[in-house]
């Protein structure tokens, strides 16, 4: 049999778009941003740093989001898009850790630091490793998703506790250069090549995310066809 | 409403089956000791480094006790199908809770009353007593509200007691710094100023944590 071909859908649409941009991103970061002054050509991984960064941080907020939902309406799409935006989410939070460190070596002399901001990114990873173990090790779908709802919630509230509490424990990490309330503090070439590392990861995320919960619903449907075939 | 009577029948019963079992206090109590002595040999602990390391050494002692307890309070609920058992009683789920969180605290402060003199009489610090109690009430409060859920949530999986610490440890960092920074001024002998934030710190951190762990509990045991 002839595999019938597919048809060209607005998410392939979205793939290339996403690469496009990527490359975009990867041509503002290395090419078009001025060289910084102080830091040299390390600097440059700010752009790829940075964006990883608020997509963890947006991720586990639809994580936290969808939790809600899911407790509310008890639908398995908030169930599956919570799944899928938690993993999403460890591996940007992931991506920030070790870029981080890369840029951390050369600028403080050290790969790791107990500043309060690197901290609570770290604390941020082990709560999401901790909601994905509950996911895998809980056998009862409902139950599992019911758990990690409660784990998606409590999580992300505590987040800022946790930072606060690392700042009174102590703080090295630079304050921010973008949001702050004086406006910026970066050259606007600068500038523009973090926001199209942002848009470049923010197609990235949702690109992953649609594809993530469309694969999780047919593994859903998969299990459901197993569980008819056994009994 | 929730029946302070009933409250008080949750906690006897937990604490009834210990007395007659000691499932938790005998293995916990022998492994707290055993821990004191690990760290003996990992730091060489003596008079010139005790100050120092004795509030890191003490919570990390309790802290693996603690996981250790709160890993099996819910073990009888789940063995025994005793849990269903409570949810047919005519009290609200959020006192069942409350009383999980009860029996677990008293069984920690029980094995961290045993400890501390076992650390004093080992390591020769004198460590100021009164103070030490306070900021291990609310540290171990702090760390049993959200142990106490966790735990009952952690019994349903297939790894049981090991997810515990996974969950418990990240989610409650501020708990673990701000009890062993109180703790660390306490042994340090610290003026009462330096100490009193991180113990403030500490009391909103229960609240909050034992605030939203009783809200939440009625979702875990919902089935």
């Amino acid at each position: 049999m002839v595999p019938a071909r597919r048809k060209f859908e607005w998410l392939d649409l979205l793939g290339i778009l996403t690469g496009l941009s990527l490359m975009a991103a990867l041509y503002g970061a290395l090419v078009y941003a001025p060289t910084e002054r102080i830091q040299g050509p390390v600097q440059r991984i700010f752009y790829f740093h940075v964006p990883s960064a608020w997509m963890a941080y947006l991720a586990f907020f639809v994580v936290f989001v969808a939790s809600i939902a899911y407790l509310w309406r008890r639908s398995a799409f908030w169930d599956r898009l919570g799944r899928a935006s938690a993993e999403i989410g460890v591996v940007f939070t992931t991506l920030t850790i070790v870029t981080g460190s890369i840029w951390a070596r050369p600028i403080w002399g050290t790969w790791w630091t107990w500043d309060a901001r690197l901290t609570t990114t770290l604390i941020l990873w082990f709560i999401y490793l901790a909601y994905l173990a509950v996911r895998a090790y809980v056998p009862d779908p409902n139950r599992a998703a019911r758990y990690a709802a409660i784990l998606g919630i409590i999580g992300f509230v505590d987040v800022p506790i946790i930072h606060m509490s690392v700042v009174w424990w102590r703080t090295l990490h630079p304050e921010p250069v973008v949001v702050r309330a004086e406006g910026p503090a970066l050259e606007p070439p600068m500038l523009a090549a973090l926001f199209l590392g942002l848009g470049a990861m923010t197609l990235l995320y949702v690109y992953l995310l649609v594809h993530r919960v469309m694969v999780e619903e047919v593994r859903d449907d998969l299990q459901l066809i197993r569980q008819r075939l056994g009994e | 409403m929730l029946g302070f009577d009933r409250l008080l029948a949750l906690v006897a019963k937990d604490l009834l089956i210990e007395l007659r079992s000691r499932d938790v206090a005998y293995s916990t109590l022998v492994f707290t000791l055993l821990v004191l002595v690990v760290f003996n040999f990992a730091f060489e602990l003596r008079a010139e480094n005790l100050q120092v390391l004795a509030p890191g050494v003490l919570w990390v002692t309790f802290i693996f006790a603690a996981v250790l307890t709160l890993g099996r309070v819910f073990g009888a609920e789940r063995d025994r199908g005793v849990l269903e058992g409570l949810l047919l009683c005519p009290v609200d789920r959020g006192a069942i809770y409350l009383g999980k969180l009860l029996s677990a605290l008293i069984l920690m402060l029980v094995v961290e009353a045993a400890a501390v003199p076992a650390f004093i009489a080992l390591f020769g610090l004198n460590l100021p007593l009164l103070p030490l109690g306070l900021v291990a009430l609310l540290g171990s409060l702090g760390f049993a509200s959200v142990g106490a859920l966790f735990s009952a949530l952690a019994a349903h999986t297939r790894a049981r007691e090991g997810l515990l610490p996974i969950l418990l440890f990240p989610i409650s960092v501020p708990v673990i710094i701000a009890t062993v920074k109180a703790t660390t001024a306490v042994v340090a002998g610290d003026p009462w100023e330096l100490t009193l934030p991180w113990l403030q710190l500490l009391i909103g951190f229960d609240a909050l944590f034992v605030g939203i762990s009783y809200l939440v509990f009625e979702l875990v045991v919902e089935d």
